[in-house]
């Protein structure tokens, strides 16, 4: 089989029931992404697909063969991080680290979306949306963080959307509308 | 996880063809069926990957309508600007449906087939006659607070778990489909998924081999729309209760109506007779319960799972406040 990740080609046998998660971990050597539920419950695993948020841990690598893979290594290096690596790291968006570089590629992915102008389930007139704190909780809801660090995430991807730190009297844990 | 056959389809014909070989299952967005193999719930022998079909389309109908692609994600139907501007349902239906991650993945024939999340079919511990015909209910005298209150039988009380499907039955949305012989036929969602009596294996009314190519919505009914949903937490979590309503009001009265509900039964569910309790009537709370009492008429608890006999009463008034309120 054939794959294309984080722009460098692979030519790799391996069983067709790999999933996309496994092929990077244990045949390829890209730990950087986690295996949290195996199940998409909990977003460790998320990868950009053709630039789209997708759970790699809920899709065969086989069907892949001539998409562009990108994982957290792909998107920053030591000494190279992107801006969302970079911010993490500066408003302490995580303690364990584990579900890290899926809320990362996550971010990522999710920037992409509001860019595109696409409303989330809290976007009042289904119209483009501002990334408010409770845009971000909902539209990251796909990625647990069992660390509850939660308000320094959305603080980091807020820097980077350009919109500065969240009003400290913002509940993130706030519910939104059911 | 079992060992399948993968073969990745290169037309609707195909695929259809080789999808009619016992043991073969559709492969798409792939999120819920890899979710059941790795749990040995599915154990297909081939897997044919119909995820190149072109099927990605959303295209206008000469009625007003669209025609969408079975292959369209649930993430690029919601942000439509045509469905947004003349489906609001459907859009809000989707995004409070999953997670990012999955609505990109996910797609629209896919959501319409998504099996049940009851816990004991999950569950291939426990007997289930879904999963396994003739080995018991577990959910009936077990946990079964997300379970089904409408339509159950007594060999099953599982809940269809789609937000996408009970926008589209409030829509009356028609399934087009194409046969291993190369028919293809038009279903409207109404006539698409089955009770379970004593065959809650069978779910709706496919064949073989039989794929889902299109779903078409027809012009979009009078009225506001709106779908409300009710969960255990604010966010990427199945309904507990939900509502599609398209209400419309004029000269005081309520001239149309669509409901459909998930989270109460075996399909997303639509009962006309709530629709013609409200039609001709002033916007009351009066006849918002009386309503809400051809709903619930035949409505059954089985336990944990009763308190959704009043909250859907609840969530059903208050949507029909939200949609027939001035201004």
């Amino acid at each position: 089989m054939h794959f294309t990740i984080n722009g460098q080609s692979h030519d790799i046998e391996v069983d067709v029931r790999t999933s996309l998660l496994d092929l990077c971990r244990e045949h390829l050597g890209l730990t950087g992404s986690k295996k949290g539920c195996d199940h998409g419950q909990c977003g460790a695993c998320t990868m950009l697909v053709n630039g789209r948020r997708v759970n790699s841990c809920l899709t065969l690598a086989v069907m892949h063969q001539d998409d562009e893979i990108t994982t957290i290594e792909g998107l920053g290096q030591p000494g190279n991080l992107h801006p969302l690596q970079d911010a993490f790291v500066r408003h302490d968006g995580f303690q364990c680290g584990y579900c890290t570089p899926g809320q990362i590629c996550s971010a990522v992915g999710m920037m992409d979306e509001v860019k595109k102008g696409w409303p989330s389930h809290v976007t009042e007139d289904l119209g483009a949306a501002e990334l408010t704190v409770e845009e971000i909780s909902e539209r990251m809801s796909g990625n647990l963080c069992r660390c509850a660090a939660y308000p320094n995430i959305v603080d980091a991807i807020r820097e980077v959307a350009g919109l500065g730190d969240r009003n400290p009297n913002e509940d993130v844990g706030k519910e939104v509308a059911a | 996880m079992k060992l399948f056959d993968y073969a990745r389809a290169d037309s609707v014909a195909t695929a259809a063809r080789d999808g009619a070989v016992p043991g073969a299952r559709f492969i798409a967005g792939g999120t819920n069926l890899l979710d059941l193999m790795k749990l040995q719930v599915e154990t297909p022998e081939t897997l044919i990957d119909i995820s190149r079909l072109p099927l990605t389309a959303i295209e206008e109908r000469e009625d007003g309508g669209l025609t969408i692609g079975a292959l369209v994600p649930n993430s690029d139907l919601a942000a439509d600007p045509r469905v947004i501007e003349r489906y609001p349902v459907l859009s809000r239906a989707l995004l409070a449906g999953a997670s990012g991650q999955l609505r990109n993945k996910a797609s629209t024939g896919g959501n319409l087939l998504q099996r049940t999340r009851c816990y004991y079919f999950y569950d291939p511990a426990t007997p289930c006659n879904k999963r396994e015909p003739g080995s018991g209910c577990s959910a009936i005298g077990g946990e079964n607070r997300i379970l089904a209150i409408l339509g159950t039988s007594d060999q099953c009380i599982a809940t269809h778990p789609s937000d996408m499907a009970v926008a589209m039955r409030a829509l009356e949305a028609v399934i087009v489909t194409q046969k291993p012989d190369g028919d293809r036929r038009r279903i409207a969602i109404g006539d698409f998924y089955r009770l379970p009596g004593a065959t809650p294996e069978i779910e709706n009314v496919l064949e073989p081999g039989e794929l889902i190519t299109h779903v078409e919505l027809p012009a979009a009914p009078e009225g506001r729309q709106t779908y409300r949903k009710v969960r255990d937490r604010a966010s990427y979590a199945f309904a507990l209760v939900s509502v599609a309503g398209i209400v419309a009001v004029e000269g005081g009265r309520i001239t149309a109506a669509h409901l459909a509900f998930g989270g109460l039964g075996p399909m997303p569910w639509r009962n006309e007779a709530v629709e013609a309790a409200l039609v001709g009537q002033e916007p009351t709370d009066a006849a918002f319960h009386a309503a809400a009492d051809a709903l619930l008429a035949n409505a059954r608890g089985f336990g944990s799972n009763d308190f959704k006999i009043p909250l859907t009463r609840r969530t059903l008034v208050a949507t029909l406040r939200e949609l027939t309120q001035e201004g």
